[in-house]
């Protein structure tokens, strides 16, 4: 669409052909896009190159240009809380994404089920993702405060057995946070399931029906494989949630108690802001962005692989 | 009040007569209540004698400090900034970014009134580059005298022995004995509270402002380990995440016995309209007898230009007033840094505070001598130990020392 005024200009002016000789470039549309080009080049990417050039520098306070070599690193990874912060992503990341991604799911099979007031249902569960992290940890934080929360309410209603007071005790307060979390983002993998599970053919179903297979078979071995760029795009969205983690852990726990709920982005927060520590707090970042690459590019290598696949490309 | 006022005319007169358009724009953190009515005690005094103050105040110190960074790294600095008088405002003059007040500083201020340690963190290579406004005092125990009463607890407890003795009644009579603020920053002023009792004056001088790192490894400073890990006994469920604040309201409505922190807080209990030394006491950490001081400054950018050079001689000659100096910190709550000030507007943990000033029995707080990245390992440190009681004296220390590292 783009393509065919650019490439009629030549046609129409003999002068210009000559100009731009046999490339025709689209210079309309590249011109158009040159503002975009500019802010992912310098803003994106510069800034990105920027940090990384910092964290081999010796910068405290302010930049610096002295080069260390990888000292800041060797510093980072010599940094306990670092290390903590990292496995408890590890530990976080996981019951995260395949918490929500089993709940999202299950909703979405329940709301795909015609069930009554379905939109109703789905705004419901789409609600949580519309709420900044910030209100989701604070209002969890309350809930899980064992003095006013879920806790007290319970033992006041008579249950003087029920604990729920995760959030301060330090083996479990991680999975606070990942519960937290599940309950805010479930709701989008719900939407992105169901979308998938539009997509299926409902010839398929009505083969499933005939055939007698049951329901739960159906959904586990003929529906969930079709699901797969659902689940990866899903799965994705999550995961990098997951590595950004911050806002949650900051409103709920503020990394405590102890370290237990320490994230590496609230490390390199807190080293770029509170202590003025620019080396390490770059190097922290810098971490973490080959962490989110690694785990992005094979997906979306993996989905132009799909989708190439189904268009019969290969 | 009335005498200095001839005083303020003459300077008023003197500083219009210059013509100079002394214009200042300060940034600042000091937002909350209390805190905007002691600058305000700055501003105006500032007004009075010619100045012409612009406000740039941000909320919280981290955002404050990002803000001026990024203005200081454009060179488009505000004519002055309020900072710690301490590395993170040294490390800029290193850098050759920061104007001196020397010569406003000795007009304002006699020699001889402001403590020696004070002096020295303010002056680099013989010049003073800072204004302080006032100092707050980390090692204080604030007690709720009804508590107190109830539990049969006759005054203060003043060794660490008296203190869990104590710390025992409360909980016999059915309440939380230590109201605790569980996040790392707060344990980490509760934890310097114990050293210096523990370890005494000279062994804390030595450790946080000589980094002489051999004071980690005496038998006193593992003793004051322990001591800090004992606390963990008294404090209630909810006490890890806990606001400062909301720890503080429960000494205020009389559910817990005493707060370990440092005297901002008195903010909060006069809030609340509770007076000190009638609703609630305060005393100094068990076994301490010097006060952990960290003093707020004033600090002054390069601005190129003469007449913010001018602005900034002024809003040090004010900051430094001895009237301004005991208005503003009566209101934030502070210790004057200066020894000949009228004392009577102060409160009697104040009072005791500023005895103690007056008889040099101070020592600067690490924040005002060690860069923010060690402070920052230390608070983690301490912030893991109190979390974790399974966590060995050793593996701490380890981690402890480990923080020096980061320079």
């Amino acid at each position: 669409m783009v393509d065919q005024p650019a490439a009629r200009i030549p046609a129409s002016s003999p002068a210009r052909t000559r100009a731009t000789g046999r490339l025709r470039l689209p210079v309309a549309a590249l011109a158009a896009l040159t503002p975009a080009w500019l802010i992912i080049l310098l803003v994106y990417l510069g800034t990105t190159i920027w940090t990384v050039q910092l964290s081999l520098t010796n910068s405290r306070m302010l930049p610096s240009s002295e080069f260390v070599g990888l000292a800041q690193y060797e510093r980072l990874f010599g940094t306990a809380r670092w290390t903590i912060s990292i496995q408890n992503l590890l530990t976080f990341g996981v019951v995260y994404v395949v918490g929500a991604l089993v709940v999202g799911f299950l909703l979405a099979v329940a709301v795909d089920r015609h069930v009554r007031f379905e939109s109703m249902w789905r705004t419901v569960f789409l609600y949580p993702y519309a709420l900044s992290f910030i209100v989701t940890g604070l209002m969890w934080q309350w809930l899980m405060n064992p003095e006013i929360g879920i806790q007290a309410t319970m033992r006041a209603a008579g249950w003087t057995w029920f604990t729920f007071d995760w959030t301060t005790k330090s083996s479990m307060a991680i999975y606070a946070v990942a519960l937290a979390g599940i309950w805010q983002s479930a709701g989008l993998v719900m939407v992105l399931m169901l979308a998938g599970l539009r997509g299926i053919d409902a010839d398929l179903w009505r083969a499933t029906r005939i055939e007698g297979i049951p329901l739960w078979r159906t959904y586990i071995s003929i529906v969930l494989p079709q699901l797969g760029p659902s689940i990866a795009t899903a799965f994705m969205l999550l995961t990098m949630g997951a590595v950004r983690t911050f806002d949650l852990v900051v409103a709920l726990t503020n990394g405590g108690p102890g370290q237990s709920t320490e994230v590496p982005a609230k490390f390199i927060m807190d080293s770029l802001f509170a202590r003025q520590d620019l080396g390490l707090a770059t190097a922290g970042a810098t971490v973490m962005l080959a962490t989110v690459m690694a785990v992005t590019i094979p997906i979306l290598y993996a989905r132009d692989i799909w989708a190439r696949r189904r268009a019969g490309t290969i | 009040m009335r005498l200095l006022l001839p005083g303020l005319t003459a300077l008023l007169l003197v500083s219009t007569a210059q013509a100079q358009d002394l214009t200042a724009e300060v940034a600042h953190s000091w937002t909350s209540g209390g805190e905007a009515a002691a600058v305000k005690v700055i501003v105006d005094a500032f007004t009075a004698r010619g100045g012409k103050w612009v406000d740039w105040s941000v909320a919280g110190f981290e955002s404050a400090n990002a803000a001026y960074i990024s203005r200081l790294l454009a060179g488009d600095p505000p004519t002055a900034k309020t900072a710690v008088a301490g590395p993170e405002v040294t490390e800029l003059i290193a850098q050759g970014l920061m104007n001196d007040v020397d010569a406003a500083f000795h007009a304002a201020v006699p020699a001889g009134v402001v403590p020696q340690v004070v002096l020295n963190a303010i002056t680099v290579d013989g010049k003073v580059y800072m204004a302080p406004t006032g100092m707050h005092a980390g090692n204080w125990m604030f007690y709720s005298k009804p508590v107190f009463e109830k539990a049969g607890i006759a005054e203060a407890p003043k060794t660490w022995d008296e203190f869990f003795a104590a710390m025992d009644k409360i909980k016999a009579a059915g309440l939380t004995p230590i109201a605790w603020g569980g996040q790392s920053w707060q344990e980490g002023i509760v934890f310097h509270g114990v050293v210096l009792s523990t370890i005494g004056d000279a062994a804390f001088t030595k450790l946080y402002t000589d980094k002489d790192l051999s004071v980690i490894d005496t038998p006193e400073f593992t003793k004051a380990v322990e001591t800090f890990g004992k606390l963990r006994d008294y404090v209630d469920p909810g006490a890890p995440g806990r606001n400062w604040n909301d720890a503080t309201a429960m000494v205020i409505k009389d559910e817990a016995g005493v707060q370990l922190l440092s005297d901002f807080i008195k903010g909060e209990f006069s809030t609340a309209g509770e007076v000190a030394g009638t609703d609630y006491g305060c005393a100094l950490v068990p076994g301490s007898d010097s006060l952990i001081t960290l003093a707020d400054a004033f600090s002054f950018p390069k601005t190129g230009n003469a007449d913010e050079d001018a602005a900034q001689a002024l809003l040090a000659e004010v900051v430094l007033d001895p009237k301004v100096q005991a208005e503003f910190s009566v209101i934030k709550g502070s210790v004057p840094i200066r020894t000949d000030i009228d004392t009577s507007g102060f409160d009697v943990c104040a009072q005791e505070a500023i005895g103690l000033v007056k008889a040099d029995k101070i020592v600067l707080d690490a924040a005002m001598t060690l860069s923010p990245a060690i402070n920052g390992g230390f608070k983690d440190a301490v912030g893991a130990y109190f979390a974790d009681p399974s966590m060995s004296v050793e593996s701490f220390i380890e981690q402890y020392k480990a923080a020096f590292a980061n320079g």
